[in-house]
């Protein structure tokens, strides 16, 4: 029995662990596969570089920077105010009863596969685009719309999570105190909760960076510095995706080192998130 | 002398279950009064329904009157906000919001319209030196309210309820956080503040009934078994079960 326990115990250990190797063995990976390059190129030439053309042998991935900042923004834009109002909905007004059914609906739509987001921003958004404000349809105000979408179940529950554990007795007293539901919920809950929900922002930020099947199907692909949100425009995810199919030699290691890029981003949002989700729980 | 909370025949459900048991009592104002009795016998829920903080339970139903300045206070006609302006409440904890000292205070003018800021300054440092704050904390305004000791943030949490100008205290075991010597400081603040206020004081600490209150009130399954002058309840209650509650042979 007690020497069960132990193999249990230390085969669980040794699973738990595998995650860290795994993430090493990915990091160490692309990291060898996309270093030279970058250090042929130069640092700054990769990053700051416009001119993307592998046959010319220029890799510069500035314009599928700007193309993700573009639509990540875009996607949070309109993410934002609705993820927000149907957490505070769901958190502070709604009865049990339609919370019941709203928020697992909430959690399913992170559940629908990326190519139907894709496949629903080009039936029902490129038409809309192309009859109301021009131009052919995939663009960055396409992409955003739908990635906006997809971020909303991350955003909106882990808000759910940070104002539910604010403390009722704040609640309690803002009330007693003749305030109203709305009043005390933005100037008492919402106060409180705002490192949660900051870091609910940040892990959405970093699945829309990372997002790339919706985004292929709808941002349009075009390596070009946009100017306008009916642009086209093809991110670092949706680069490497598109092209590493054919890609040989250093064009297959710009697309690692584009990687690399995208790794470290994402690591360090989710750094950041982790950090004040944490602060949360020291200032309390 | 003239009551300034009356209950006639309170009776309180929470659901099916009845909290209070057809309540009458005439509350003095200008006088601290105090509700003793053992856990569970509804003390909290009475404190409650005077200022309607009970409502926000959902399945809750109330019977007979609540008055206050022979108003009563359950009539459809009554502005719910400027009902809990009047009444204000401490509660066991302090419960100051993760904000500045400063904005703690501030809170309940900020939310009722006040929006200069020499008014609210002055409010502020008005309500502060009420609680005996304000030597200690003059300079830690900006501070946040949850670096404070208990016994700090509890005086500060009283001082929200002078902030909005209250008629009434209500405070439901407002020392049971704090340790003997900041409690007496509550207690000796309590007795600096009747001057102006009605205070209504739930305790199941009976010395701390004796010390602060003029009536006492002791409580049982949700019954108001006796009340009367403090003085009375503790030397010659004319219940058993007072008594028997008193001389520590119950709770
Ligand atoms: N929210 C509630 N829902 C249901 N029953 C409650 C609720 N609050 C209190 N009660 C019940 O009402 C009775 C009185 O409670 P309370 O007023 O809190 O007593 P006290 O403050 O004297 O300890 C208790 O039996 C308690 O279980
Ligand atoms: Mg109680």
């Amino acid at each position: 029995m007690k020497y069960n326990e132990r193999l249990i115990q230390s085969g669980l250990l040794i699973t738990a662990f595998s995650t860290i190797a795994i993430l090493i063995l990915i990091g160490v990976f692309i990291l060898k596969e996309g270093l030279p390059v970058i250090l042929k190129v130069g640092i700054k030439d990769f990053i700051c570089g416009v001119n993307w053309s592998p046959i010319e042998e220029q890799f510069g991935i500035f314009p599928m920077i700007m193309g993700s900042i573009w639509i990540t923004a875009g996607a949070l834009l309109f993410s934002l105010p609705l993820s927000l109002a149907c957490a505070i909905y769901l958190a502070e007004f709604s009865t049990p009863k339609i919370g019941k059914i709203l928020k697992p609906t909430i959690e399913l739509l992170a559940g629908i596969p990326s190519v139907v987001y894709g496949f629903m921003g080009m039936v029902i958004l490129f038409p809309l685009i192309r009859n109301y404000l021009g131009g052919p349809g995939p663009c960055i105000l396409a992409a955003s719309i739908i990635l906006g979408i997809m971020i909303l179940p991350t955003i909106t529950s882990i808000s759910i999570d940070s104002l539910q554990a604010v403390p009722y007795s704040y609640r309690e007293g803002s009330l007693a105190l003749g305030a109203t539901r709305w009043q005390t919920v933005k100037m008492v809950v919402l106060p409180a909760a705002r490192s949660g929900i900051i870091a609910g922002i940040i892990l959405g930020v970093g699945r829309a960076v990372g997002e790339t099947m919706a985004v292929i199907m709808i941002a349009g692909n075009a390596v070009i510095i946009p100017d306008s949100i009916l642009d086209p425009v093809r991110t670092l995810t949706t680069n490497i995706a598109l092209e590493m199919n054919f890609a040989t030699g250093e064009h297959r290691q710009a697309l690692f080192a584009t990687g690399i890029v995208l790794f470290i981003v994402i690591m360090l949002l989710n750094i950041i998130a982790n950090l004040i989700a944490k602060r949360k729980v020291i200032t309390k | 002398m003239a009551s300034k909370i009356e209950l006639n025949n309170l009776t309180f459900y929470y659901g099916n279950f009845m909290a209070l048991k057809d309540v009458n009592m005439n509350i003095v104002g200008n006088a601290i009064t105090a509700l003793i009795g053992p856990s569970g016998c509804g003390k909290s829920t009475l404190l409650r329904t005077i200022n309607r903080t009970n409502e926000l339970i959902d399945g809750t139903r109330l019977e007979g009157k609540v008055l206050i300045d022979g108003k009563d206070i359950y009539d459809a006609q009554i502005d719910i906000i400027e009902l809990r302006k009047k009444v204000g409440m401490v509660f066991q904890r302090p419960n100051c919001f993760p904000l500045s000292v400063y904005d703690n205070v501030a809170y309940g003018p900020v939310v009722h319209g006040t929006k200069k800021k020499a008014e609210l300054d002055k409010i502020v440092e008005e309500s502060l030196i009420a609680t005996w704050l304000w030597d200690d904390l003059k300079d830690k305004l900006k501070r946040s309210a949850l670096s404070l000791s208990l016994d700090y943030q509890q005086r500060l949490c009283i001082a929200r309820v002078l902030a909005i100008g209250s008629e009434i205290i209500l405070l439901d075991e407002p020392c049971s956080a704090l340790d003997p010597i900041t409690t007496l400081r509550i207690e000796e603040l309590l007795v600096s503040l009747k001057e102006n206020y009605t205070i209504v004081i739930v305790t199941h600490n009976m010395q701390q009934a004796a010390r602060v209150s003029d009536y006492s009130g002791y409580m049982l399954l949700g019954e108001l078994v006796e009340f009367n002058q403090t003085s009375k309840i503790f030397t010659s209650p004319k219940d058993k079960r007072t008594e028997d509650y008193i001389t520590g042979r119950f709770g």
